[in-house]
């Protein structure tokens, strides 16, 4: 596949840009339907209740009042809230899209006013009466996976399922090993909070039978067939428009309950339904992510060499499943060899149900939950050997020349070359001079630290059965009579800034400028089928669908090329736009054989009019990027106050198509994770309450709250796509979390300090330091 | 109750609900979309826009309070056609991504260079406090308002 230069790999700005930036894009809310009617819901206050009644009368006579609904309505009408990844015999309890007879957490739909307005949609909600009888909550996992309490009695208890995973000899590499170092690892709960809160508006047309719905999804083909199920709704006269998505990471990957509630009262009103979920609805019925509690063990030589690695773990599923949610410690289980070479491996996980909202797929979904802690476990093993963290990752890395890699937990590693991204970081940071000056500093007195982290992720999973939907997506790119050129892809970019990434990919091959492509997502009525955007998968698979798209184009075009110019085809080249190479200097421009190939007057008798192609690309194998993150963090001595003094990440994402955009989703990513490390927690009190409910009290970060990152980056691009490119969404969030906590309790290590849970809020550092 | 007022340049007038906030009255009564509302509690700052030049939280005012000011909101930022240096410095350093928080944060950064024409990066980031963005990790948007500051005082 050859490339121009003059839009791939450069910093090109975003064609998404102008009308975000002059507020004319639009968003699922900015959409007007005349006649449109309001929905309003009644949620669960209660983190576990028996619902003995839910009176809507008053509710039913207030003004503006069309229509209320509650669970006994929807029965046998809607089908259950799907799950995509549970394995046949795991317990799981049904999940109505409103609850019947009992709550399981707290915001769980119980009922929904529809009306007129908005304001009397939500007038008329309060005057829904809900009798509930509290019972019981589980929130802690251990209590949950002893059964204290059971939240779902049909289960007969609160573990969905039990898996192992990983391979090699575990007891052989425990019983040879010099030392065993063991930590209990805590990945607390955290809510993605997406800018824009989800949003649905649905409109049936009863003539057509054709259902339409706007959803603020990163997955409108999945829902779409999910919903054709879900309704009984012929899948051919149902359209799902993702239009602009106001963030997503991982939380609207998913089918919710709202998503096919709203479509569902359309087609019994006749009228169009509108909801928009507001940020506390959010916060508390819209995924969250992480929440796993567990111990890791790792059996290690006292030369530093990693023998084996066991994690225990308890993961919360939440009240119910998603659509994904068993899969995510799946993903922690893959990623456990981290970029080392530990010859055996074991998973042991329990999942478990609590009285919360479920967890999901949040920005890296299961894999910062490895990187964490892997990278935790090797500081702790540098403490105990006396070794430098630094030189103990480095001697377990495999070298460039042992990929493709195979671990023992389970992946075939692409490509990769960590110690080039580790001296890169070293070099660039002065490591040893950062390590003299924390000597001077401390020897000052303060408490300042240096964090390491080396990650590997997993990116653009594939091949196809590794996930449930598949792994594939794809692209139709059609140069239309008028040489401007249509690209349709099927994956559903939602920020990430693919419109403009998918156009330099093009504008380099046909050789057009970048303001004659457009990039149609998000819509199923007008894009071939596709799987949308998450882990990192939008320009690795939907890119590279685009390219090779892009390539049979140019191939059909050569033919015609061929013919018109009367030339040899072998002897044409196709070069900036236009084919040469013909007898007498001739040449023809893309757009001319565009116009040729839909007029059609003079073409092969066996050539196809039209010029266009669609491509389905199927993954081989996932993309493994990687790299080394470095920071220097100071905590305060009176107030436990964290100060990031550096960051620096030196990533390796293969090839970079704009690395304008690498550089915002590494920055992008980078603050999501140290976020984790500093800030954010969903907290649930005993009785299921969540405490954290608005931006009050849920620590998403400030500006002031973040530094500047130092960006720099090694290339080992992927043999697994023809672009090179393995993605970037999500490395920064890998990478960062271990980095950080690192950094900070390194700080502390003059004081004994081992080992803090994550957040490292001023209030535990001040208390460790007390201690 | 009666309220006029001046939206984007233009004389605005409606009877509205005493109640009724003053980002639906944008939104829903004169179709100005491009402010958001992104928590309804004053503490995301997407639905930010122009009170009499003062950005505010429109999510938190009553539309009646506004009567007789002077609301900007994005749509109006931009004069004949040209972007306001704020936004050209969004688009060409990058300041968005998904661009939901973006309205409100352009908005607060013009207000941010009124009273402050030459901010250092602290003084930005402080500055830009009361709006959130979940996906640049705010450096862009750093680079996007110090852009912003070189370009006005070229053309000052």
């Amino acid at each position: 596949m050859s490339f121009l230069a003059k839009y791939m790999g450069q910093k090109v700005k975003r064609t998404e840009d102008p009308r975000l930036i002059q507020g004319i894009g639009h968003y699922v809310d900015d959409i007007a339907l005349p006649g449109v009617l309001h929905v309003a819901y009644v949620r669960s206050q209660h983190g576990h209740a028996k619902l003995n009644s839910v009176n809507v009368d008053a509710a039913k006579s207030a003004p503006g009042v069309v229509a209320v609904y509650t669970g006994t309505d929807i029965a046998g009408k809607i089908a259950l809230i799907p799950c995509a990844a549970a394995a046949p015999d795991m317990k799981k309890p049904d999940y109505p899209a409103l609850a019947l007879g009992k709550v399981a957490y707290v915001g769980q739909p119980i009922a929904v006013v529809v009306a007129t307005d908005k304001y009397k949609a939500r007038d008329a909600a309060e005057l829904i009466e809900v009798d509930y009888d509290p019972l019981d909550a589980v929130t802690d996992l251990e209590a949950a996976a002893a059964d204290s309490f059971v939240i779902h009695e049909e289960l007969g208890t609160n573990v969905g399922a039990t898996f192992q995973a990983g391979s090699g000899d575990i007891d052989a590499a425990f019983a040879q090993a010099d030392k065993i170092v063991t930590q209990k690892i805590v990945h607390q709960r955290l809510i993605p909070n997406a800018m824009e809160p989800r949003g649905v508006l649905a409109q049936y047309l009863p003539g057509e039978q054709q259902l339409n719905v706007w959803s603020s999804t990163q997955v409108p083909h999945l829902l779409r067939t999910t919903l054709a199920a879900m309704l009984s709704h012929p899948e051919n006269r149902l359209r799902v428009i993702a239009p602009e998505v106001g963030g997503g990471f991982g939380s609207k990957l998913n089918v919710y309950a709202e998503e096919a509630l709203l479509p569902w009262i359309a087609m019994q009103l006749k009228k169009p339904v509108k909801w928009i979920e507001s940020r506390r609805e959010n916060m508390q019925a819209t995924i969250h992510g992480r929440g796993q509690t567990g111990t890791v063990e790792v059996a290690v030589k006292n030369d530093g060499t990693l023998l084996g690695l066991r994690y225990d773990v308890i993961y919360d599923l939440g009240a119910y499943l998603q659509l994904l949610t068993p899969a995510i410690p799946t993903l922690t289980g893959l990623m456990l060899s981290g970029c080392y070479k530990i010859p055996a491996i074991q998973l042991n996980c329990r999942q478990v149900y609590t009285s919360k909202m479920a967890t999901d797929a949040y920005r890296g979904a299961g894999r910062p939950e490895a990187t964490y802690l892997i990278e935790r476990v090797m500081n702790r093993i540098a403490e105990e050997l006396g070794m430098d963290p630094v030189e103990l990752r480095r001697k377990n890395f495999p070298k460039p020349e042992e990929f493709p890699f195979a671990t023992a937990a389970g992946l075939v590693y692409d490509t990769g070359d960590y110690e080039k991204a580790l001296n890169k970081a070293l070099e660039v940071i002065d490591y040893q001079k950062l390590r003299a000056e924390q000597a001077a500093a401390r020897a000052d007195g303060r408490l300042v630290g240096i964090g390491v982290s080396t990650y590997v992720e997993i990116c653009a999973v594939g091949p196809s059965v590794m996930l449930p939907c598949g792994g594939w997506d794809s692209a139709t790119v059609r140069v239309e009579p008028s040489g401007k050129v249509t690209v349709l892809t099927g994956v559903s970019p939602h920020g990430q800034g693919e419109e403009t990434a998918f156009a330099q990919i093009v504008g380099d091959m046909l050789g057009v400028d970048l303001n004659d492509v457009l990039v149609v997502h998000g819509d199923t009525d007008r894009v071939q089928y596709g799987i949308g955007t998450f882990g990192s998968r939008g320009l690795a698979i939907g890119g590279t669908a685009v390219a090779v798209a892009t390539e049979r184009i140019v191939a059909k075009a050569k033919r015609l090329a061929a013919h018109m110019l009367q030339a040899d085809e072998n002897s044409l080249s196709f070069e900036d736009g236009k084919f040469v190479g013909a007898p007498d200097d001739k040449s023809m421009t893309i757009q001319e054989i565009a116009f040729h190939a839909h007029q059609a007057h003079n073409i092969p008798s066996d050539f196809e009019p039209g010029l266009v192609a669609t491509y389905f690309f199927e993954p081989k194998n996932c993309t493994f990027p990687f790299g080394t993150h470095i920071c220097v963090a100071e905590v305060d001595k009176d107030t436990g106050e964290v100060t990031i003094q550096r960051y620096l990440a030196v990533d390796d994402c293969g090839k970079q198509i704009n690395p304008l955009l690498v550089a915002g989703q590494v920055h992008g990513g980078i603050a999501q994770g140290m976020a984790q490390a500093l800030y954010e927690e969903a907290v649930y009190d005993e009785s299921g309450q969540l405490l954290t409910g608005e931006f009050m009290d849920y620590a998403v970060p400030k500006a002031f709250q973040l530094p500047s990152f130092e960006l720099d980056h090694t290339v080992t691009p992927t043999d697994v796509n023809p672009l090179g490119a393995k993605g970037v969404g999500e490395a920064g969030t890998i990478g960062s979390t271990p980095c950080v906590a690192n950094a900070v309790i390194d700080a502390l290590a003059p004081l004994g300090v081992k080992h803090l849970d994550l957040p490292l809020r001023p209030e535990k550092l001040w208390r460790a330091m007390n201690a | 109750m009666q309220l006029s007022l001046t939206i984007n340049g233009q004389p605005h007038a409606a009877d509205v609900e005493p109640r009724l906030l003053l980002v639906h009255h944008l939104r829903d009564n004169a179709g100005l979309t491009g402010t958001h509302i992104g928590c309804e509690t004053s503490l995301c700052g997407a639905c930010t826009v122009l009170l009499d030049g003062e950005p505010v939280k429109s999510c938190c005012l009553l539309a009646v309070q506004a009567e007789g000011a002077n609301i900007t909101t994005i749509e109006g930022l931009a004069t004949n056609g040209e972007l306001h240096p704020v936004q050209e410095g969004f688009w060409e350093c990058h300041g968005l991504q998904c661009g939901y928080c973006t309205p409100g944060m352009i908005l607060a950064s013009v207000g941010l260079l009124k009273d402050n024409p030459h901010p250092s990066e602290a003084e930005i980031r402080h500055g830009l406090e009361g709006n959130l963005c979940r996906c640049t990790g705010y450096q862009h948007i750093v680079e996007a308002v110090k852009f912003a500051a070189n370009k006005m005082q070229t053309q000052a």
